[in-house]
């Protein structure tokens, strides 16, 4: 590890504002993000930023300088970095070109090729080009997905576009917007917009495929007695029946409470998973189990003893 | 599910007025819910940058479009290449993708 004098190019009495202004010109020069796949700019980048971060410090700065710390003393921890990001398919979010595109076009090949291979052509300017398609994300809540819903969307320019998430929408689908993407030049018609979609997850329905999944807490009366419960499902609260003699983890199913027909596919179901909650101790029953002789003992742990 | 204050909590020294100007300003472009802006990984870390960028290198607002705009391309073009690669190394046969490199070697100059 080197001295952080010698790093950033600095005399040891120099002053805060002169430490300051270089490191700061070594991180305009060096920065990773800035240097993408420049291994040696990110080795520098890592030494000026522990060397600043000693030296920027003036308490650090004077441990530093009588020997209290040495100059690995103070490394940071690694950065959270940009290039990470945008260098991997999540980067199109940011592309030029829209986030779908895969930054790949007719065009591009073109370009690439005609440059490689020094063969360029003038494109010509009368040309109808139909506009670009444009890429937008947009995030909607669990049920807007499952039951549809109207949904404005605030474009960068300012424009507005209404969207409609059709019933069953699912994660990662994209909705076509004929014609409301780039103008087409020379008489061509415009482009779409094209918008992902991303369901944000939701804390009890668990979508698959068509079916609703959900976790539904019961007492522990209902589960041996049984009784009528009401269950959340996209639709709103829906009466079902628990049958006596029920058990954490009995799944019961709601014909047709799941994701709503659409697009041919029939209405899925809704599976309740039951999960029995005892809550506060109670001293009737405390009382009860310590005197309780099972007819039918189990050993509810039998099956992993057999099968560690 | 990231929101705005989530960022703010996560990135020292960030302003909420700085970053909402950042957002109309498209600089940084989450995704947008019924109940306010949505923020994956990679935005943080532009959030992020753009801070350094700001107040580490003294690059201003002014000047930062043209900054953020070149890295924009720049990272396009480097995913550009990585997809390049990549379908050089399915679609090409060992001994063409060993000549090209030759020849990119010896008339790269």
């Amino acid at each position: 590890m080197a001295d952080p004098y010698t790093t950033l190019g600095v005399p040891r009495d120099a002053s805060q504002d002169a430490i300051r202004d270089a490191y700061r010109k070594l991180a305009k020069q060096h920065h990773p993000d800035l240097n993408p796949g420049n291994a040696k700019a990110e080795e520098t980048f890592k030494a000026v930023s522990a060397a600043n971060s000693i030296l920027s410090d003036p308490e650090k700065r004077g441990k530093f300088d009588r020997g209290e710390i040495d100059a690995s003393g103070q490394e940071q921890t690694p950065r959270e970095s940009y290039r990470n990001h945008a260098e991997g398919g999540s980067g199109r979010r940011y592309s030029r070109t829209g986030p779908q595109s895969g930054g790949w076009s007719d065009t591009d090949f073109g370009d690439i090729f005609n440059s490689v291979f020094g063969e360029g052509q003038q494109a010509d300017d009368k040309r109808p080009i139909q506009g670009r398609d444009e890429h937008y994300a947009l995030s909607t809540a669990f049920l807007d997905a499952v039951n549809g819903a109207m949904r404005r969307l605030t474009l960068p320019d300012g424009r507005t576009l209404e969207v409609k998430i059709p019933p069953g929408t699912a994660d990662g689908q994209v909705l076509r917007l004929r014609g409301l993407g780039g103008p087409g030049r020379n008489g061509a018609p415009a482009g779409d917009a094209l918008i992902e979609v991303h369901v944000v997850e939701h804390r009890h329905f668990h979508r698959d495929g068509q079916d609703i999944r959900l976790a539904l807490p019961v007492t522990l009366a209902e589960a041996v007695v049984g009784g009528d419960v009401e269950v959340p499902t996209p639709g709103g609260l829906v009466s079902m029946r628990v049958p006596p003699h029920a058990d954490s983890g009995t799944e019961l199913r709601l014909r047709g409470r799941g994701v709503p027909a659409h697009d041919g596919l029939a209405a899925g179901d809704l599976y309740a998973k039951l999960n029995v909650v005892l809550g506060a101790p109670d001293e009737a029953l405390e009382e009860f189990l310590r005197n309780w002789k099972p007819k039918n003992p189990i050993d509810p742990r039998q099956a992993m003893r057999e099968q560690p | 599910m990231i929101g705005i204050d989530v960022v703010i909590a996560r990135i020292s020294g960030l302003k909420r007025q700085d970053l909402e100007r950042w957002i109309s300003n498209a600089w940084v472009r989450p995704d947008r819910s019924a109940d306010g802006y949505v923020f994956r990984e990679i935005d943080l870390a532009r959030a992020r940058l753009i801070l350094e960028m700001r107040d580490e290198m003294e690059i201003n607002e002014d000047a930062l479009p043209v900054v953020l705009s070149l890295l924009d391309q720049l990272y396009d073009l480097r995913r550009q290449m990585r997809d390049l690669n990549s379908a050089f190394l399915h679609v090409v046969p060992a001994d063409v993708r060993q000549d090209l490199a030759t020849h990119l070697a010896t008339h790269s100059r």
